[in-house]
């Protein structure tokens, strides 16, 4: 790609993408240390990883005074108006993303006292490790400009979605099993449900990046497994 | 009514159905030769009626020269050459043995510099439609002149003054009394050579705003170096480059997803 001739510009453009990957970058290690505080019951780090949040948001608001900021001044088009829109996007994506980690290490606070039956975090924590994957996969894709890597990461999502199903089960039987499990258990599907929705921003992200290069969105529907919307466990009634 | 989203915050960059309105001009293998110069290489487009096709490009990429090929204005240069087919309403305006004046009354021009008649505001308007006699009476004529500064937003501005000369106004008002000395003849084409670069944003966005309400009526083509512009009023834009007709489409699509490299370079602002 050729450069801008007014260099200014081509210097806001590389500063918003430097940005794009601080928050990316912020936002992986958010989800992994939401949920190591959570496995290790450690509620101290469960409240700094609540707290290191707060500098995705401030990024966030930073990108977006800077995007429109440029709109007014420089009138991106073509290549660069996409580019700047989809930092608009993926911005907010990843303040989702970090909110949603946030929420793990608000539960991971909540049950940092309860002894955790060991198969779940098994699942939890092969959940983790696909949606921070598959995070820093589409982040990847982002930063070399490459749609077929984006698209990778958007069908790969159903992966994390049969996870998700088989954890949900998983906890609903563990709820029949023993009333005294569902709070717990309520606060783990929450902690599930939020990893399986950081990977649905993945999947936004990777059409933006599609946008981005391409000029179009991704033809036809997303594969999609999450199937928990629709299940009903009816167990004996004791 | 164009009901197509704003290209600017259009997301889906799909190929759009193509245009269904009737061609009104029609380039084919255009080639224009100043002397030994071969200013434009054949050039070949389709200029749908009734709407406003932009051309853009770096000075010196011909575009002037093709808007000037169809009102047959290149005539006037005794060096120039031109090959090649131009048809409005498929009709060869290279026919020998058709009238040029009479093409222009269908082709209007307005230049990039307000050029009115050093006469009164009422006589620039009254001008051509004297000479092509298009009234039989003086309240036919006070007729045309007032709609005619009607549709060119003009005539609030000057229905007191009338007999003032038209090189006393503003800028911006001596351009839009340009453009109404053109409607006055009731064109078919209006062709434009960068009627705002030496206007305020103010004018500007007046004469804008009088592109919007003409295109209804009229094809229009305007020549302009700001992509702003060429992406607020046109419909369909053509880029040109040294000579070349290097990409046409819809104005949503080439300014949000351009095909060609040279297209994308040139609007973004990275030629060298």
């Amino acid at each position: 790609m050729s450069e801008h001739i007014v260099k200014s510009y081509e210097q806001e453009l590389a500063g918003l993408d430097d940005k794009i990957s601080q928050m990316g970058g912020l936002a992986e290690q958010l989800v992994g240390e939401a949920f190591d505080s959570l496995a290790s019951h450690n509620p101290a780090r469960a409240r700094a990883t609540v707290a290191s949040d707060a500098t995705i948001d401030l990024l966030h608001r930073e990108l977006e005074e800077q995007v429109i900021l440029m709109i007014a001044r420089r009138q991106p088009l073509a290549n660069d108006l996409r580019q700047v829109i989809s930092v608009l996007k993926v911005a907010g994506e990843l303040e989702r993303v970090g909110d949603l980690a946030k929420n793990v290490a608000k539960r991971a606070q909540a049950i940092s006292g309860e002894t955790h039956p060991k198969g779940l975090l098994t699942g939890l924590q092969h959940m983790t490790d696909l949606a921070s994957r598959q995070l820093k996969d589409v982040l990847d894709a982002y930063a070399a400009r490459n749609p077929e890597r984006a698209m990778q990461v958007w069908r790969q999502d159903e992966n994390l979605d049969a996870v998700y199903n088989s954890v949900f089960r998983e906890l609903l039987t563990y709820m029949m099993e023993d009333p005294r499990n569902i709070g717990l258990c309520t606060h783990l599907l929450f902690v599930a449900k939020n990893l399986e929705r950081i990977g649905d921003h993945t999947t936004n992200i990777a059409e933006t990046v599609t946008y981005m290069t391409r000029g179009s969105l991704p033809e036809g529907e997303r594969p999609k497994g999450d199937l928990t919307s629709s299940t009903l466990m009816s167990g004996p009634i004791r | 009514m164009d009901m197509r989203p704003d290209p600017l915050i259009m997301m889906t960059t799909q190929a759009q159905a193509p245009t269904t309105t009737p061609t009104k001009v029609a380039a084919k293998n255009v080639n224009v030769y100043y002397g030994a110069k071969h200013a434009l290489k054949d050039v070949s487009v389709d200029i749908p009626e009734k709407s406003v096709t932009a051309f853009i490009g770096p000075s010196g990429c011909g575009k002037s020269t093709f808007l000037r090929c169809i009102n047959r204005m290149n005539d006037t240069v005794a060096s120039c050459r031109v090959e090649g087919l131009i048809q409005i309403d498929g009709k060869d305006i290279y026919d020998p043995a058709l009238d040029p004046v009479q093409l222009r009354a269908r082709v209007g021009m307005v230049f990039q510099k307000p050029n009115p008649f050093p006469k009164s505001i009422y006589d620039n308007v009254a001008y051509g439609p004297r000479i092509h006699g298009l009234s039989k009476s003086k309240v036919e004529l006070d007729q045309i002149v007032e709609s005619s500064l009607r549709k060119a937003s003009l005539w609030e501005e000057v229905k007191d003054r009338l007999n003032d000369s038209g090189t006393g106004l503003s800028g911006g008002q001596q351009q839009r009394l340009c453009i109404a000395r053109t409607i006055a003849i009731n064109p078919e084409i209006i062709l434009m050579d960068e009627p705002c670069s030496a206007l305020d944003p103010i004018a500007t966005a007046r004469i804008e705003e009088l592109m919007e309400e003409l295109r209804h009526n009229f094809t229009m083509i305007i020549v302009t170096h700001s992509m702003q512009q060429a992406a607020r009023v046109s419909q369909r834009t053509a880029f040109f480059h040294l000579g070349i007709l290097v990409e046409t489409g819809s104005t949503s699509d080439i300014f949000t997803n351009p095909t060609d490299k040279r297209t994308q370079d040139y609007i973004t602002g990275r030629f060298g």
